[in-house]
């Protein structure tokens, strides 16, 4: 692929301009779904956008001692990594940024949000923020390994550590999802835990802690915050949907390529979807949960289906893979 | 992490009025809490003595925004029982009929705010549309949706039509669906379940050693109902039992409250199709002869207390009003303790606090070591020069 191409798929589709409009649709459609849920009406189609807009032009204040220079980067250096993650996942065929590892690359780059909002809560000087960003910490130590664990399964099967490899190798074999179904489930839990949405929001639950680590940020830091949390839910679908549900690519070979990308992006549209859908109908079934639960929960029954999936896993590679 | 002091009021996106808790926490756990109430005094104990008793049912009717018919009733009880006053039983019915609309539409509202507490939006939004229908009835019956304006001394205000009774009628089937739907909700949405269940325990003898009231107490199966140990109004007539849970805990509190609901439910079904014929009040005399009133009611809430004072004049000599709040506070401090940081929204809500209620003032002459009272006109300076300084005078 030339340099022009390639900065267009950086740069316009299916890189950063497109992610940037997805997030904001993403957003609008979680917020719909859940209050249509809800019944409730919802808001309009450009009010994420609009949200994003009018934030940006608030004016940004400043908790007296804080450290002005990290507080206005950590926003940034989320939505860099989280932005950067995407273009290693597969959009409308494969990426073509894709190498061995990219798949470790992407899952690390997701985790840096989380570190950002504890940096945040811990500079803001404030004790609801403090407490939120222990409470995110926390819960990271609690869903990251069932995450990590339920995301890296898929790359033992397919014998590839490229989310492009493992993409492929479910072309010619069948959906992950069929093949890993507890890993399945447990990397929609993690991925929800990740985006910190109910029953996970403990970091950030209002009527306890305010609104924990964001409950200092303004004007612009709170816009690029909110848009890193949409990016994020918009690449953790997509890697989901990629390393679970076969990506943008059908069994068999498309002709011309145009044809394919379109088919390929449709693929993409409807499966993130799907995840989106699975995600906010959890939001809306549940409460919060509590802190020291979330340790019961995480560590008896996700890190164990985690790791009883890679057994099961290591196992059909002996038998069924190799044969 | 080391102790840290949690400020949890006066203004804090969990209360909807201010109160003020400082929690000391050690980590997520709560090492102990000082309570600070009284944010919010507005003087009607006062103001009600100004008032003589046809303008004070308007007044005494906004102590609560929730619990409005409670007090306008418990008030115009009592002073029917100092000028012994016998009600037509068209009266009483009515009056029961409200009441217990406001308190199926307050439960309904606890219900929406325990789970808002624990971050369980799609029940609030549920309860809250369902609450709504509730408010709609009373809208047809009284006119208001809040405020319902109906009582006054000696019956009420407004009579029922039949299709006023026809149409409330319709709509119970569809209330009774929702309370069942929640009852069975309640029961098996896990993250409620672990969310309630332990979380703020009050043992029975807990609550009777601090005089916990209303669903609190009965959830600790304590039973102890004013509509059944000292009826009033119409609830001697109607058949009802008293829901009593023994968890003790905010789950319990849930249970007793849903219970509640569909107690409150056949009550009003009842009085509905029951309504006895005839006039709707009696005249009553302008002025009170001197005595003293203690009227008790069950509000939403927990047992309502009036104390008039009456002194052969057309306003009372001394009101006193003693909120179910206030009575509850004390064990809300107390199963807080050892809890975790996280449960504090869900407990405090737990009791159902109405805080504005519940401001009292009492002057403190520290060098004299008396207590005392203000009278009308130093109180209302008192509130223009607080105000108009910005701070304490």
């Amino acid at each position: 692929m030339d340099a022009i191409l390639l900065a267009v798929y950086i740069l316009l589709f299916p890189g950063f301009l497109f992610l940037l409009a997805y997030a904001f649709f993403f957003q609008f459609l979680d917020r719909k779904i859940s209050a249509r849920m809800q019944n409730r009406v919802g808001p309009p189609f450009l009010q994420p956008f609009a949200d994003f807009v009018k934030m940006l032009g608030k004016e940004v204040i400043d908790v007296k001692g804080m450290d002005r220079k990290a507080f206005d980067a950590a926003p940034i250096l989320a939505l860099a990594a989280v932005m950067t993650a995407f273009l290693y996942v597969p959009i409308v065929g494969n990426s073509p940024l894709a190498f061995q590892g990219d798949l470790i690359l992407v899952l690390y780059l997701l985790t840096l949000p989380t570190i950002v909002l504890f940096l945040l809560g811990w500079l803001s000087r404030n004790v609801f923020a403090t407490i939120g960003g222990v409470r995110a910490v926390t819960q990271m130590f609690i869903y990251e390994v069932p995450f990590f664990l339920a995301l890296l399964t898929p790359a033992l099967m397919a014998g590839s550590w490229s989310i492009t490899d493992i993409v492929a190798w479910q072309q010619s074999h069948l959906w992950l999802a069929v093949l890993q179904p507890i890993g399945f489930v447990v990397a929609l839990i993690g991925l929800q835990a990740k985006l910190e949405r109910t029953p996970f929001d403990i970091p950030e639950a209002e009527t306890e802690i305010v609104a924990g680590p964001w409950t200092e940020l303004t004007g612009r830091r709170l816009a690029l915050m909110h848009l890193t949390l949409d990016v994020s839910m918009v690449v953790g679908s997509a890697l989901v949907a990629a390393l679970f549900l076969g990506g943008p690519l059908v069994p068999w070979t498309i002709t011309p390529d145009w044809l394919s990308w379109i088919v390929g992006f449709a693929l993409f549209f409807v499966k993130t979807l799907g995840v989106l859908l699975v995600l906010a109908s959890i939001k809306v079934a549940t409460g919060r949960i509590r802190i020291d639960q979330l340790n019961d929960v995480g560590w008896k029954y996700l890190a164990t289906a985690a790791i009883v999936q890679v057994m099961i896993v290591l196992l059909m590679n002996y038998w069924w893979v190799s044969a | 992490m080391a102790e840290v002091v949690v400020p949890i009021g006066p203004h804090h996106p969990a209360l909807k009025e201010p109160v003020n808790f400082k929690v000391v926490a050690d980590g997520e756990t709560i090492v102990r809490l000082e309570l600070d109430v009284s944010y919010n005094h507005r003087g009607i104990e006062k103001a009600a003595e100004q008032r003589d008793f046809v303008r004070v049912v308007p007044l005494l009717e906004r102590v609560c925004g929730i619990c409005s018919h409670s007090h306008t009733t418990v008030f115009v009880k009592g002073i029917e029982e100092a000028m012994k006053l016998q009600l037509p039983p068209r009266a009483q019915y009515i009056r029961t009929i409200v009441a217990e609309l406001e308190r199926m539409h307050s439960h309904f509202l606890w219900l929406g705010v325990a789970a808002h507490e624990i971050g369980f939006n799609t029940l609030f939004m549920w309860t809250w549309r369902d609450r709504e229908a509730v408010q709609d009835m009373l809208e047809e019956m009284t006119g208001n949706r809040v405020n319902y304006g109906i009582n006054e001394v000696g019956g009420v205000r407004r009579d029922l039509t039949t299709d006023q009774i026809q149409a409330a009628l319709k709509r119970l089937p569809h209330l009774e669906d929702r309370i069942a739907k929640y009852v069975d909700m309640v029961n098996h949405e896990q993250t409620m379940m672990i969310r309630f269940r332990g979380v703020g325990k009050l043992s029975r003898v807990d609550a009777l050693k601090l005089g916990a009231v209303g669903p609190t107490a009965r959830a600790s199966g304590v039973d102890y109902d004013i509509r059944k140990d000292d009826p009033y109004i119409a609830y001697a007539d109607v058949p009802w039992k008293v829901v009593t849970d023994t968890h003790g805990d905010v789950y319990g509190r849930t249970l007793v409250r849903i219970g509640e609901l569909q107690e409150s439910l056949q009550i009003v079904r009842h009085c509905l199709e029951n309504l006895p014929a005839g006039p709707i009040k009696v005249t009553s005399p302008r002025a009170a002869p001197k005595g003293e009133v203690l009227s008790r009611y069950e509000a939403p809430r927990g047992e309502l207390v009036h104390f008039i004072r009456t002194n052969n004049t057309d306003k009372v000599e001394r009101l006193d009003i003693r909120t179910p709040t206030l009575a509850n506070w004390t064990s809300v401090a107390v199963s807080l303790v050892h809890q975790n940081l996280a449960d504090i929204p869900v407990v405090v809500a737990a009791i159902d606090p109405c805080l504005s209620c519940t401001s009292r003032i009492t002057i403190v002459n520290e060098r004299g070591r008396k207590t005392g009272e203000l009278t009308w006109d130093e109180l209302s300076a008192h509130g223009r020069a607080f105000y108009r300084n910005g701070r304490r005078a």
